[in-house]
């Protein structure tokens, strides 16, 4: 049975050092909780870089699809544009006119998607009950999640404090 | 790490410079035995292309001084060395004006702008288009604005590095508060100075046609242009073994720079194509047509090796760090933007008559093979590394 731990730091250095020392004695740094961009917490965790960005191309092109196929549909098929004096009644020729739709389109899509997936994967949607650890991580602390067999307990907390953090909750 | 902070121009790279410089002296002697007519218009496609080149570069070090910008201290000695080129365009501009200005400036031509002729009679060949312009669009107006830019930004480019090099002798802060400085005069001139600039030598080209967006259309080909050259002199820097402590941190804002202003230089590029295309108007639209009618293929090509190849291979982070596709980029962009100037300059001047051949390439060439000379020769007489720059750490330690 595994067991969740939550150290809390009060300073970057002190807490990116303790991941260091952690993961040195085979201890398991799972996640860390930070209120702003910490330089090197990723790569000290040990974290997959995030997929965000594919998503985002994804979403992107899907709104360029979209956009065109609605400009196509309105103004081409189901009732024929006279589009800036030149009559042609055929999306490749017309595309010009199109264009600023398609790139606005294009970014809606692509920004809204990136949100909601962010959303969901960070389970913060509205109505989601907030997972406060401690009541100042959106403020000046840092928490560590680290993950251990119940048996030893004892000693990452033990390690936790050694490596300088204030308070342990589990 | 101490030997290679100094740059030496290999000889086989000289060697190249000649060999290109020859090429291009061949091919422009022969072009002028042939069709003089072209070769000058050849000869100011280039200069204005390789301006572009220099000016940008000194954009770019201008704005890493305004900006106080950290990440960049460890290439900011290879735009400083572009900007140096400034003489030579300046040199061969003025060449092009004294020898062949009314053949590529038409509004040069004094007779289209008299109303009526010695004899009383009305002159067939009035152009009353011209005449309004005649104001701004005059020869001695235009030379002292020529006169002027060059000294503007060659001085620049020359006191910044008088600063450079008294920075490395000395380590006093107050060349760099004086660098500082002088960028932000400098940005401040080249606001102007661009975009008349652009309007004098290029858009008066096709006297009768205006655009509004001319000047900021041109900037983004100025700076694009200049960033893919960097960016191809920083990885033969690098090839060659020099500034081996350059990561791909360092790489990928580079590389960042480059997608940025692709996209930039397309907006642009797009909103001064799009106005004029659905307004149809018949003055602005002339424009249009010629480049449509006649130079079809290079219209598509220009937006699609200037646009969709620099943004679908930089999109990714990966393609960003490293620097085979940084030079592939820079390549791409370089002959695209070679495109794009040709664009810009050739229709006005020949119309319907073109051709990209020997002459022309061989012209590229020898430009090319000038540049290099110059631009190399000018990386050897400073440091590669500001040994004594304020943010050097800061760029050493320099993550995305």
């Amino acid at each position: 049975m595994s067991k969740k731990l939550h150290g809390i730091f009060n300073d970057d250095e002190v807490l990116l050092n303790a991941i260091r020392n952690l993961k040195a004695k085979g201890i398991k740094c799972s996640n860390a909780y930070s209120p702003y961009p910490v330089h090197g917490l990723d790569e000290a965790l040990g974290l997959k870089r995030t997929r965000i960005s594919i998503a985002s191309f994804l979403y992107g092109a899907t709104g360029t699809c979209l956009a065109l196929l609605m400009m196509w549909y309105m103004d081409i098929w189901d009732w024929p544009m006279d589009i800036g004096g030149k009559p042609s009644w055929n999306l490749y020729k017309n595309i010009p006119s199109f264009i600023p739709v398609t790139f606005e389109f294009t970014v809606l899509c692509a920004a809204h998607g990136m949100v909601l997936t962010f959303y969901l994967r960070s389970k913060i949607l509205p109505g989601v009950e907030p997972n406060v650890i401690h009541e100042r991580m959106h403020d000046d602390h840092f928490v560590l999640t680290v993950e251990g067999k119940e048996s030893d307990e004892a000693q990452i907390r033990e390690a936790l404090t050694q490596n300088g953090a204030v308070e342990i909750r589990s | 790490m101490q030997d290679n902070l100094n740059y030496t121009f290999s000889g086989k790279l000289k060697t190249l410079s000649f060999i290109m410089m020859a090429i291009g002296v061949v091919a422009i002697a022969v072009g002028f035995a042939t069709n003089h007519e072209q070769t000058w218009a050849n000869l100011m496609h280039n200069n204005f292309y390789f301006l572009t080149i220099a000016l940008g570069a000194l954009f770019f070090y201008a704005i890493q001084y305004a900006a106080e910008v950290g990440w960049s201290v460890y290439i900011i000695r290879v735009p400083l060395a572009m900007s140096q080129f400034l003489w030579v365009s300046g040199a061969i501009m003025l060449i092009i004006f004294f020898a062949a200005g009314h053949h590529i400036w038409h509004w040069m031509h004094h007779e289209l702008i008299v109303e009526t002729l010695p004899d009383g009679k009305p002159n067939p060949d009035y152009d009353a288009v011209l005449a309004g312009k005649s104001a701004y669009l005059n020869v001695p107006f235009f030379l002292t604005r020529m006169i002027l830019y060059f000294v503007i930004w060659y001085g620049f480019a020359y006191m910044l590095r008088k600063h450079a090099s008294a920075e490395d002798m000395s380590g006093a802060l107050q060349h760099h508060l004086r660098s500082r400085r002088l960028s932000i005069i400098f940005l401040v001139l080249f606001a102007i100075t661009s975009s008349t600039s652009a309007w004098d030598f290029v858009m008066s080209i096709e006297s009768h046609w205006f655009s509004t967006l001319f000047g900021w259309y041109t900037f983004a080909g100025i700076f694009i242009s200049s960033l893919c050259v960097m960016a191809l002199i920083v990885a033969y820097l690098r090839k060659q073994g020099y500034l081996h402590h350059l990561n791909q941190n360092h790489l990928h804002d580079i590389s960042k720079f480059m997608f940025a202003f692709s996209i930039f230089w397309t907006y642009l590029w797009f909103a001064q194509f799009l106005l004029i295309w659905y307004a149809n108007l018949p003055e602005e639209v002339v424009y249009f047509m010629l480049r449509q009618d006649y130079y079809k293929t290079l219209f598509i090509v220009n937006f699609l090796i200037n646009f969709v190849l620099p943004f679908l291979i930089l999109m990714t982070r990966d393609s960003k760090r490293q620097l085979f596709w940084m030079s592939a980029l820079g390549i791409t962009l370089f002959i695209g933007h070679w495109i794009d100037t040709f664009l810009m300059v050739i229709p006005g001047i020949s119309g319907e008559h073109w051709t990209i051949g020997v002459y022309e390439i061989g012209t590229t060439i020898g430009f090319i093979g000038l540049f290099i000379f110059v631009v190399f020769n000018a990386l050897t007489k400073l440091s590669l590394l500001p040994s004594r720059h304020p943010m050097l750490v800061e760029s050493e330690h320099f993550t995305l």
